[in-house]
Parts: C-alpha cells; sequence; structure tokens
C-alpha cells in the first residue's frame, strides 16, 4: 500500500506551516523537564489561575447553582451560598431553554447578549445592538470564525502588529492567507506609525495583495502597550481611506496599569468621529472573560460585537456559528457576570471588590517589579507594561551566544531560553514566536507568578542572564585581545 | 435559488480581481481624505449599509467574503427554524395568531431543551468541581451525595493546583484522558492510550479539525453516507474539499453496502478525486440504523484496503434501543480482526450531548486518534494548541461519561435509575413516533435501531410537487413549512441531510417529552390528512 491519508507528507500544507509559539518547543520541553521532577515556573501564557490566581468567590458560586440546580429546591442552600448568588443563578436560569444542557441560540443566550449590550453602552456612552453580539468558545474562536469569513486566498492579506500574538499567524496560514506586518517601534514605547503602515500597505499591494483588514491588539500582546485615542483616531481614519476592516483585540481592557491612557475602546472612538466614519468604517471588536483580573481561561468564554458590518454577511457568519450549534453555556454565564457586576448593596458586593481590587493592583505592582529587574539585567531593556499581562525585554546577545545558538541549530532567542529553562526552570517564549526587527530578540513572560515569588524569579533569572552575558561576552573581548 | 446565487458570486469575485490587476495607484503620503478605490469596486453591489455615494464598497460584503462560506449549509438550524422562531415571537405577542398554542422544535437533537433532565451525579461532580471551596464545608456532606464529592476531589487532584479556570494541555487534563481511556479499554476490550485523546468543545470542532489536515484542495473527497448529518457536507465546503456520497439503502433499513462504497470511490477516482477518508455514522443520523458487526467488518477491511482514514462518529454509541442490536466501536472491530496501529488510521468521535446525558450546552467532547505516526500526531497537537484548550467543565463531563457511576458506589442506583429511565422512554418514543409515521397515507418510516431521530419517506402526490415548484421550493421544504404553519410542528426537510434524487423525506426527533407525543403524533395525523385530501391526485 502507498501513501496513506494521515501519512504526513499528504497533510494539509497550511496545517504544516502553522506555528504557535505559545506550546512550542520550549513548552514542549519545559513539560519534559516537569515530568522528569524539575520545578518549572511556566510564564508561557497568559493563564493566571495556573499561577495561583485565584477565581472571583461569587461567579463561581452562580455558575455552580446553575450546574446543579436541584440544589436551588434544598432549603439549606442558604448555608453555603449568599443570596444573591441564589437570585442570579436564578436570573441566568430563567434566561437558558433547558438550563445549562440544552444548546442555546448558535449566537448565545439573548438575554445575556443583552448585558453584554448593556455593558458596552455604558462604558462607552453609544447604544450596541444585542444582535450584532456573538458569544463564542473564547476570543479566539471568534477571531477564527472573522478570518475564516474575510480570506478567500493567499491574495487576501491581513495587516498584523509585529510582534503581534500568534493566534494571528497562525489562523492566517491555516486559511491560508497572507500576513502583512507593521512594525511597532519599540523606542517609541511599542507604539505605532501611521507611516510605516502605510508603507506595508503599499508594498503588500506591489505583490499584488488586496489588504483586507486591520488588526490591532489593544492593550497590547506581547507588548502592553495601550493606544491613546489620538493613536485610535489615526487607526480608524487610516481603516477608512484604505478600505480595510478593523479587528479589535481588546481582550485585556481590565488590564491597565498606567494611567496617562486608560483603556478606551476602538468603537468610542469611532462613535465619537462622527459620520461618514462612524457609519462606514467596519469594525469586529474582540473580548473574553479569560483576562482582566478574572482569568477564567479554562471556561472558554468571549464574545465579538460587529459594527457596521452588512445585514447579509451578518447572516453569513450566523450561519457559519450554527454549525458549531453553539457556545458552551456555562461560559456564557460567566460573560453574563462579567459584564453585568455586582453593585453597591449588593451581599457579596465588598467581597467582590477587594479580590478584584487585590488583583488589579497586584498586577499593577508585579508589571513594575518584572520591569524594573529586567532593566537591572546586563544587556537587557524592557519597556513598562502598561497593560496586559506580559513583559517583553529585549535581550542584547552578543555575538558569540548568536554564534552558539547557530551552532546548536536554533534560533538565537530560542538557545537563550532554552538555557535559561535548563538553568533556573523558568519557562518562556521566544521572541521569535511574536515576530520582531531582524537582529533584534526579545522573550516574553508574563507577570502573573505570584507577588511573593517575584523577587526570587527575578534574581534567579538576573543570576542566570548576567551569567551567560558575562560568559558569551568574556570569549568575544577575549577574541579581541 | 443560492446555487445562482453563488455562480453570480464567483462571476463577480472573478471579475473583481481582474480589475484590480490594473487600476491600483500607489498610495500618497498626503493627508488627505481621498478614498483609495479598491479592487471591490462593483456598480451593483448589493450590499453595502452606506447612504453615501461611496465609490467602493466595504470590505466585508457578501461580495467580497470567502465564498467557502456562502457555499456551506447546515440545514439543521436552517431556514425552518427560523420560521419557527418567528411564529413563536408572534404567539408570544399574541397567543391567539396561529392555530396552536406552542411551537413543538424536533428539528435539533437537543434533549435537555426539551424537558429532558440532566443526570444528577454528572451535575453534582460539575458543581463541586466549579467552586471547590465549598468541597472544604461541613454544609456540603448535606447537600451532595457522598461519592460525588470524593469524585470531585479525584479530578481535582489531577488538575494542577486544583485550578479549573487554568488552560490545560492542549490535548485535555492528563488525568481525564487516562479515565477516558480506562473507559474505552472497559467498553471495547481492547487498550487505549491517553495521549490519543483529543478533548474537544463537542466532537464538531474535532471533525472540522480531521477536515482541516486531510482537505489540501477540492481534488480531495471525502466518502460521506447519504442520508448525513450535515455537519459533515458543511466542514468539508468550508475547507474546500469535494463530497463523495455513499448512499445508504433504505428498502434495507438503511444498509450499508460495502459494494457501493467500492462503486462510488471508483466513480470518484475516475473523475481525478483522491479520496482520502470515509464517514460512517453509527448509530446513524438521521437514519438511525446500528451497524451490525460483520458489516463492520467489511468497512474497516474496505479501508485498509483503499489506504482509506476511517472517521468513526460514534456518538449515539449509548443510543440503541433494540435488543437485536448492539453498539461495537470501530476500534473494538479492528482490533479483533487484528489489525492494529500500522494497519488502519481511525479516528472516533464522542460527544457528551447525546446518549441519556444528553449535555450539549456543555460543548465537551473528544477524538481518539490511532493509527498514524508521530509526526502527524504534532501536527494534530499543533493545530489544537492554537485554541489553547476546550472548557474544562465540558472535559470534566467527558471523563465522567466515560467512568460513570459503578454498581456498589453510593450514587448507582439512583444514577442506574435515571440512566435507565431515559433510554426506556427514549426507546418508547421512538417507537411510537415510528407506528404513527407507518400509518400516515404515503409514508414510510424505518424503524430507528438507535440514535435519537426518525427519518420518514414521504411519497408527495404530483400536484404537490407542482405546487412547491410553483413556490420556488423543494417538496420536502414545501411539506416541512405547511406542517409548521398549521400545528407549530418543526421538522428538518430531507433535502437538508441529502437522499435519493426524487425521493423526499423529513427527520423528526424523538426528543418532545412522552406527554406530548400524543398531542404531537394527533396534529400530524390531522394535518397530513388535509394536506393529502388538498393535493391527492
Amino acid at each position: 500500500m502507498g501513501i496513506k491519508a494521515l501519512d504526513y507528507e499528504s497533510l494539509n500544507e497550511n496545517v504544516k506551516k502553522v506555528q504557535y509559539a505559545v506550546r512550542g518547543e520550549l513548552y514542549l520541553r519545559a513539560s519534559e523537564l516537569q515530568k522528569e521532577g524539575k520545578k518549572i515556573i511556566f510564564t508561557n501564557v497568559g493563564n493566571p489561575h495556573a499561577l495561583g490566581q485565584k477565581p472571583l468567590t461569587f461567579p463561581r458560586q452562580v455558575v455552580a447553582l446553575c450546574q446543579a440546580p436541584f440544589l436551588l429546591d434544598d432549603p439549606n442552600v442558604g448555608l453555603l451560598f449568599p443570596a444573591d448568588a441564589i437570585a442570579r443563578a436564578k436570573h441566568y436560569l430563567s434566561l437558558t431553554s433547558g438550563g445549562l444542557g440544552a444548546y442555546s441560540d448558535s449566537r448565545g443566550i439573548p438575554g445575556i447578549r443583552k448585558e453584554v449590550a448593556e455593558f458596552i453602552e455604558r462604558r462607552d456612552g453609544y447604544p450596541s445592538d444585542p444582535e450584532l453580539i456573538f458569544l463564542t468558545d473564547g476570543a479566539s474562536k471568534g477571531v477564527m470564525q472573522t478570518l475564516n469569513c474575510i480570506i478567500r486566498g493567499e491574495g487576501d492579506g491581513i495587516l498584523v502588529p509585529v510582534p503581534q500574538y500568534p493566534l494571528y499567524s497562525a489562523t492566517i496560514s491555516l486559511l491560508g492567507g497572507s500576513l502583512v506586518p507593521y512594525y511597532l517601534e519599540e523606542t517609541a514605547n511599542w507604539g505605532l506609525d501611521i507611516n510605516d503602515l502605510r508603507q506595508s500597505v503599499a508594498q503588500a499591494r506591489m505583490k499584488g495583495i488586496t489588504v483586507r483588514a486591520m488588526v490591532i491588539i489593544n492593550p497590547g500582546n506581547p507588548t502592553g502597550q495601550c493606544l491613546s485615542e489620538a493613536n485610535l483616531r489615526e487607526i480608524l481614519t487610516f481603516c477608512y481611506r484604505e478600505n480595510l476592516v478593523l479587528l479589535g483585540d481588546e481582550v485585556y481592557q481590565q488590564n491597565v496599569y498606567q494611567d496617562e491612557r486608560p483603556f478606551i475602546s476602538s468603537r468610542k472612538v469611532l462613535m465619537d468621529m462622527g459620520p461618514p466614519i462612524s457609519k462606514e468604517v467596519q469594525l469586529i471588536s474582540f473580548h473574553t472573560v479569560s483576562k482582566g483580573y478574572w482569568g477564567e481561561c479554562g471556561q472558554r468564554g468571549g464574545y465579538f460585537e460587529m459594527t457596521n458590518i452588512p445585514p447579509q454577511t451578518v447572516d453569513e457568519i450566523y450561519k457559519i456559528a450554527s454549525i458549531a450549534l453553539s457556545p458552551n453555556v456555562p461560559a456564557q454565564i460567566f460573560m453574563g457576570l462579567m459584564v453585568n457586576p455586582l453593585k453597591p448593596g449588593d451581599i457579596s458586593y465588598e467581597q467582590f471588590v477587594r479580590e478584584s481590587q487585590g488583583i488589579l493592583q497586584s498586577l499593577r505592582r508585579r508589571a513594575r517589579i518584572m520591569t524594573d529587574g529586567f532593566n537591572s539585567c546586563k544587556n537587557v531593556v524592557c519597556n513598562f507594561t502598561e497593560g496586559a499581562m506580559y513583559s517583553f525585554p529585549q535581550i542584547r546577545l552578543p555575538p558569540k551566544a548568536i554564534e552558539a545558538a547557530k551552532k546548536a541549530g536554533k534560533v538565537p532567542d530560542v538557545f537563550y531560553c532554552l538555557k535559561l529553562l535548563e538553568a533556573t526552570g523558568i519557562s518562556t517564549v521566544p521572541g521569535s514566536g511574536f515576530g520582531q526587527k531582524e537582529g533584534v530578540f526579545h522573550l516574553r513572560t508574563t507577570i502573573l507568578p505570584a507577588e511573593e515569588d517575584m523577587p526570587a524569579i527575578m534574581s534567579s533569572f538576573k543570576k542566570f542572564n548576567d551569567e551567560f552575558m558575562e560568559q558569551y561576552e568574556d570569549n568575544w573581548s577575549h577574541s579581541r585581545m | 435559488m443560492r446555487r445562482f446565487v453563488i455562480g453570480r458570486v464567483r462571476n463577480l469575485l472573478e471579475t473583481s480581481r481582474q480589475n484590480h490587476q490594473f487600476k491600483r495607484p500607489l498610495l500618497s503620503s498626503s493627508q488627505s481624505p481621498y478614498r483609495f478605490l479598491s479592487s471591490t469596486t462593483l456598480a451593483d453591489s448589493p450590499s453595502s449599509s452606506s447612504s453615501s455615494p461611496s465609490t467602493m464598497a466595504p470590505p466585508v460584503t457578501v461580495d467580497t467574503i470567502n465564498p467557502k462560506v456562502l457555499e456551506c449549509e447546515y440545514a439543521v438550524r436552517g431556514e425552518i427554524v427560523t420560521l419557527a422562531q418567528n411564529l413563536q415571537q408572534e404567539i408570544q405577542k399574541k397567543p391567539d395568531a396561529h392555530p396552536f398554542e406552542e411551537i413543538l422544535y424536533c428539528n435539533i437533537g437537543n434533549p435537555q431543551s426539551l424537558g429532558q433532565q440532566p443526570i444528577t451525579f454528572f451535575r453534582e461532580v460539575l458543581a463541586l468541581c466549579d467552586h471547590p471551596s465549598i468541597l472544604d464545608k461541613s454544609e456540603t456532606q448535606g447537600l451532595f451525595s457522598a461519592d460525588s464529592i470524593e469524585r470531585a476531589w479525584q479530578i481535582l487532584d489531577q488538575i494542577p493546583g486544583r485550578a479549573t479556570g487554568a488552560y490545560s494541555h492542549s490535548q485535555g487534563i492528563k488525568g481525564l484522558r487516562d479515565a477516558i481511556a480506562a473507559g474505552i479499554e472497559a467498553r471495547d476490550g481492547f487498550p487505549a492510550d491517553p495521549n490519543d485523546i483529543f478533548l474537544t468543545d463537542g466532537a464538531s470542532p474535532a471533525v472540522h479539525m480531521m477536515m482541516q489536515l486531510l482537505i489540501r484542495s477540492e481534488k480531495d473527497g471525502i466518502l460521506c453516507p447519504i442520508p448525513q448529518y450535515p455537519l459533515y457536507s458543511a466542514s468539508i465546503a468550508l475547507h474546500g474539499g469535494t463530497l463523495v456520497p455513499y448512499y445508504l439503502d433504505e428498502a434495507t433499513g438503511w444498509g450499508l453496502e460495502v459494494s457501493e462504497l467500492k462503486k462510488q470511490l471508483e466513480t470518484a477516482k475516475s473523475k481525478g478525486i483522491t479520496v482520502r477518508a470515509l464517514v460512517v455514522i453509527n448509530p446513524g443520523n438521521p437514519t438511525g440504523q446500528v451497524l451490525a458487526e460483520e458489516n463492520q467488518r467489511g468497512i474497516v477491511e474496505f479501508c485498509k484496503q483503499e489506504g482509506l482514514v476511517l472517521l468513526a462518529d460514534e456518538v449515539y454509541q449509548e443510543n440503541v434501543y433494540v435488543p437485536e442490536k448492539k453498539f461495537h466501536s470501530f476500534k473494538k472491530v479492528s482490533r479483533s480482526m487484528g489489525y492494529g496501529e500500522k494497519d488502519i488510521s481511525l479516528v472516533s468521535f464522542q460527544s457528551v450531548s447525546k446518549g441519556y446525558y444528553g449535555e450539549c450546552g456543555k460543548r465537551g467532547g473528544y477524538m481518539e486518534v490511532t493509527g498514524f505516526g508521530a509526526d502527524v500526531r504534532e501536527q494534530i497537537y499543533k493545530v489544537a494548541s492554537v485554541n489553547l484548550c476546550s472548557n474544562i467543565s465540558g472535559q470534566i463531563l467527558a471523563s465522567l461519561v466515560m467512568s460513570p457511576p459503578k454498581v456498589g458506589d453510593e450514587s448507582y442506583e439512583s444514577y442506574s435509575a435515571e440512566r435507565d429511565g431515559i433510554l426506556s422512554s427514549l426507546a418508547r418514543r421512538a417507537k411510537t413516533l415510528e407506528d404513527a409515521f407507518n400509518k400516515l397515507e404515503g409514508v414510510t418510516c424505518n424503524k430507528a435501531e438507535g440514535a435519537m431521530y426518525l427519518f420518514p419517506r414521504i411519497c408527495l402526490p404530483e400536484k404537490a410537487i407542482k405546487a412547491a415548484e410553483a413556490a420556488k421550493t423543494a417538496p420536502d421544504a414545501f411539506y416541512c413549512r405547511r406542517l409548521l404553519t398549521a400545528t407549530g410542528i418543526v421538522f428538518v426537510p430531507g433535502s437538508g441531510f441529502g437522499q435519493v434524487p426524487g425521493t423526499w423525506h423529513f427527520r423528526c426527533t424523538i426528543l418532545p417529552q412522552e406527554d406530548k407525543i400524543p398531542a404531537i403524533v394527533t396534529r400530524l395525523t390531522e394535518f397530513h390528512q388535509s394536506f393529502m385530501d388538498e393535493y391527492r391526485d
């Protein structure tokens, strides 16, 4: 028998082209070492609960009650659950058509989509239509669905920031489209330059690529920068002129660690700009329960909101959603709870605020600790983490280190990160997984390890780094002599 | 109608692509609000929502989206369901708007939306895993069974940090995969490897993953049963492949003949199609047949000889209603034929949505992939990792489904009573509805040996077919629409699943609660009588 259908040679080439470093080589090596008994600190993925962050109490109480509605009939339920959790569980159950075990509307439970629309209106000051909000199994699924609609073939290009969260590059590969990079400027705090953007688009068009959409990640991943209102206006004007749909990845909107640039949604700015732009620019905004101070990654809850997308297109997107039947219902309830939080006076309000603020303030402190820690290391320069959950220090690798990497058959930042892992157990993601300028190296780590562990982690890193630099710079300086 | 639209869209795309080659001025760096002429300048572009006389259509319109999206269809939640929802809203506003008080959704395998209760033990465990901090409290003992508390502890101990809110391993939590593998082994008598298991948000994403891996272009074909569950046709269309149909034989209880498989394979080959895989749905959807073991052996042999991947959709494995048939997994059949990893590539799909648990809204499921090399497994892992992982609650549920309470466990008796109650009720409803359909003039209905559906055939009189044509609807859709507006009952037209050309069917679930079934039968019978009176030749 010749080549079988599931032989490597006969797999879809697009699948083979995909790369997703967040769970790539470094992660796999770290998992191996963990199995061998080594203590690993996983900082490769924005996964707060895996690093000790506790879930918020109230949502877990509500969802537990929804899972087991017979509890609500038990006279003793009040011994374990506060009255407002009980009331909220009843509320969400009433919105379902058969509880957590029934497929919902393929776009998500209408009552919860209404809560999302109300949240968006409170946040931005402009009304939002629940019919244009689709709940998904995590924001990633929403991104994949959207790109699947846009990309017809390799002639279609999507503008993606570099560095970027590799969901975008991986999905574009899988769908057979073209990634059109635009570079964020590290020396300008990972700022976005419109002229650079125009150049990227022009170059793509010269290659015959139709640029269809632009991705912005705000706050940024891995870079953390928060876009200013002026920046957002520039971007929206650009999309208007170049006829691009804007894909606004806003999953880190709760994670902002400085006060100069609070989060402003792309939609708010779009609406502020008024017609014609506010009526013409097509925008899809993404949000999730995985980040913020919720960190409920394992639930797989997200949504996307469509603005200025024609009804027929919305119908097609609905059709595709219906093939997957429905997003998971427990996560929809988490989403409802996130957008429709407790109010002052609610029994559980104070605990909720205490827990949330505790997490946010700690994240803010850890962002600072990590940035400062990296900046104290030899040959390491690190922009401040203004938002999101990551630190993306630049590692200035000496030429000898780069050579050693080549000899080992590894990309230089992979080489560095592997050595870091073996020496300290710190599992990071090499910058090459996110994209970077040629010859400039980074790694991405998260600011998520527990605050009390941070000093030890940073000094462990510093020790490794400074010794590494000694080793590879020494050789260099010796050769100079 | 849709064919026509697709053709027209394709032409438009072709034209626009050609136009784009010529008019592409370089970007000016000035700040003028001049708008760049895009490739989608089409005078009759119908879908721009802008009221301004813009020279270009917005980037994402029906004319410019991925044509594969336009092409794929999914009737289970298609037109007839949209109409039903509209009618439902009308009744809510004005209760006497229609000759019926409620819509009876018999279109979708969604048991708990029609009153089926979840399995208590499963929900106890899930609630405890969602809120583990109550496990330490003494009051919990009073509200939860002891073995559910124990199982929750067991599961939480397998999750690093007991963090059910964390992304897990991209294949799913190892300890849960161990439990599932053990469950597969207990079911089949042959070992299962936890590393072969990929937990997914329902079985459907796993099917998509396999289609993505297998389909390189429209030259790649996937053999699918006709009638089929339209996830397969939709997924193949989305991934740009070709569906190669093989017909199940209605006259022999929807029998699957290997000779038919061979014939269709040859036909496809002669058209230059490389057939990559064979989809078998067992128990069948919409047809409900349970394959005989001998039949399964023939299918395995066929796949082995032709080098096809066997995609075994086994989500209804717990839904078997006839004593003369039993579910045998294709893995068990292959292994008992002496075929191992080197002989056959086999993917088995399972879900928490069906069976007696019916937990559709949880989105839990897995695929077990055997008979392929490590390099392919890496690729599957890689694709799974882009989405990070499936939802944890669904993963836990999948492990519970594959390792439910055993004899001797505290919850065993109530669990088995619930399970048997649901399964025997399903069997009764299947029989009642089957009999009712067979009594209707011009309708024949094969027995539902398993799954959750009946797929009766209706011989429509010429007059009815002409009326359907005049209404620009397929005859089975015409019938279903009339049934809906007269009775509130929602069936899915057979054309949504595929059928031998010139024959008409519809799919009806056996899921409405038992006390609703008599009303359904009465209304259906009355409607059918008057429909035939109207259109009888």
